[in-house]
């Protein structure tokens, strides 16, 4: 039994005075790729936190499917800037495995794979802190893939990456999405929600300004904050 | 020729002939720091990385507390573990005063809070940078621990060999509790400064230079793991 639909109920979070998320309340299915968009400072990377339960929201409640269990294992993350395990590349995938009690064999047979599909294999016995930037990032995908999660959230994986590395990220979260696993990533860049949204959740100041399919969000935005943000216009 | 100089010659041919006396202290200092030393790292190097990982009320006590044991003057835990091993002592049915297990206990003390304080440093700042991802990756506490100790393994024997070092070179704590006895607890420390008020200096002098000898040893060891660290960190 799956551990979607993931409901947040009028979740926020506050720091001091200052409410960062206030009133989130979405339903997240299984399915489409979805993108959360949204100026910095929207709440995008604190949204996907909360949801993956990295940080407990200051009110209201994150809720997974009923009736599932240890849904912490069944979800991944891949951060804007990956946190190499300073081991070799194929020790960095296999972390995962092994707290997960997956026994050897189906280790070894999911690391290749993870390895091979992000074109990681010569790279198997180095230093993962040897890799450049790109190939950092490929790795914390192949590290999440061979996890086979049932959701994965990416925050802005890209963002500092350069275009060629970017295309290859790009194609990695499609393949990890034909895979099965439901994609909820941030970003800033429109152009890149363009290319992989299915649905586009618009972050505006700590609120669900938007929400709606990519064709409809892209060519009619429903609200004024979204069409200038598209337009490329500061919001503040 | 002076008289230090003299001492210098006789110690080099000491050392030069491998006296027998001369070995059997330097055997047994470096048996009895190795075993405190392992027993130091087998308690302080988790205790260190739990220390960086666990959050739990007192926990700033107890890191002040420990880097301020880093400094125990030695006489004072000789003094502290003479009176529990003492006959009259809580540990005194154990009969381990003035025996080599009583010296190692002393050293151990002395050197577990070094440990525990070294490392902590190490690992906290590489815990700040694991956190969320071994969160993500949903790993317990007591998992985490063994990520950063393995993860660190490298700076960690810096930790490991500072301990040694204060091992080796300490003389207050296992004067008091192994007595100084010729064959039984005689090391490289107590017997120089026996041999030195006995006006023996050839043999003082040539463990002193063992003991300098194995400083830099440690000490040049230590840094070309750092310079080795240093490299796979990338």
């Amino acid at each position: 039994m799956s551990i979607l639909p993931l409901s947040l109920d009028e979740v926020s979070f506050r720091a001091g005075d200052r409410a960062l998320l206030d009133g989130i309340s979405l339903t997240i299915e299984s399915g489409p790729k979805t993108v959360i968009l949204g100026a910095n400072g929207a709440g995008k990377s604190l949204l996907l936190r909360i949801c993956h339960g990295l940080l407990g929201p200051s009110g209201g409640e994150v809720r997974w499917a009923e009736g599932t269990t240890r849904q912490y294992e069944r979800q991944a993350m891949v951060f804007q800037k990956p946190v190499m395990l300073r081991r070799s590349v194929a020790a960095n995938v296999a972390y995962g495995l092994k707290l997960r009690k997956v026994e050897a064999g189906e280790r070894a047979r999911r690391v290749a794979d993870a390895l091979r599909r992000t074109g990681l294999t010569d790279f198997a016995d180095q230093p993962a802190r040897l890799l450049s930037g790109g190939e950092q990032q490929r790795l914390a995908l192949a590290r999440v893939w061979a996890l086979e999660p049932e959701i994965l959230f990416l925050d802005e994986p890209t963002a500092n990456l350069d275009p060629g590395a970017t295309r290859a990220v790009e194609e990695i979260v499609s393949g990890i999405h034909d895979s099965g696993a439901k994609i909820v990533m941030t970003t800033h860049d429109i152009g890149q929600a363009r290319r992989l949204a299915d649905e586009v959740i618009f972050l505006h100041r700590g609120r669900v300004a938007e929400r709606a399919g990519a064709d409809t969000f892209f060519s009619q935005p429903s609200t004024e904050e979204a069409a200038a943000y598209l337009r490329g216009d500061l919001l503040w | 020729m002076s008289d230090m100089g003299q001492a210098f010659v006789l110690a080099l041919q000491l050392i030069a002939a491998l006296d027998a006396e001369l070995l059997e202290i330097i055997a047994r200092s470096f048996a009895v720091s190795l075993a405190a030393v392992a027993i130091a790292a087998a308690i302080g190097l988790p205790a260190g990385a739990a220390l960086a990982v666990y959050r739990f009320p007192g926990r700033r006590a107890v890191i002040v507390l420990v880097n301020a044991l880093m400094g125990l003057p030695p006489v004072f835990v000789g003094l502290l573990i003479y009176l529990f091993l003492s006959r009259a002592g809580p540990l005194g049915f154990l009969g381990l005063l003035f025996t080599p297990t009583a010296m190692i206990i002393a050293q151990a003390v002395l050197v577990t809070p070094i440990i525990v304080a070294i490392c902590h440093r190490l690992t906290r700042d590489l815990y700040e940078e694991y956190r969320d991802q071994l969160c993500s990756f949903g790993a317990r506490p007591h998992q985490a621990v063994r990520t950063i100790l393995w993860d660190a393994r490298v700076s960690l024997v810096t930790a490991v060999m500072a301990g040694f070092g204060r091992a080796t070179a300490e003389v207050g704590a296992v004067l008091i509790v192994g007595g100084n006895i010729a064959g039984l607890t005689r090391v490289m420390t107590t017997t120089i400064a026996l041999e030195t008020s006995k006006g023996n200096l050839a043999l003082a002098l040539a463990l002193g230079l063992i003991l300098v000898l194995t400083a830099i040893g440690v000490n040049a060891v230590a840094m070309s793991l750092g310079g080795v660290s240093a490299y796979r960190r990338g």
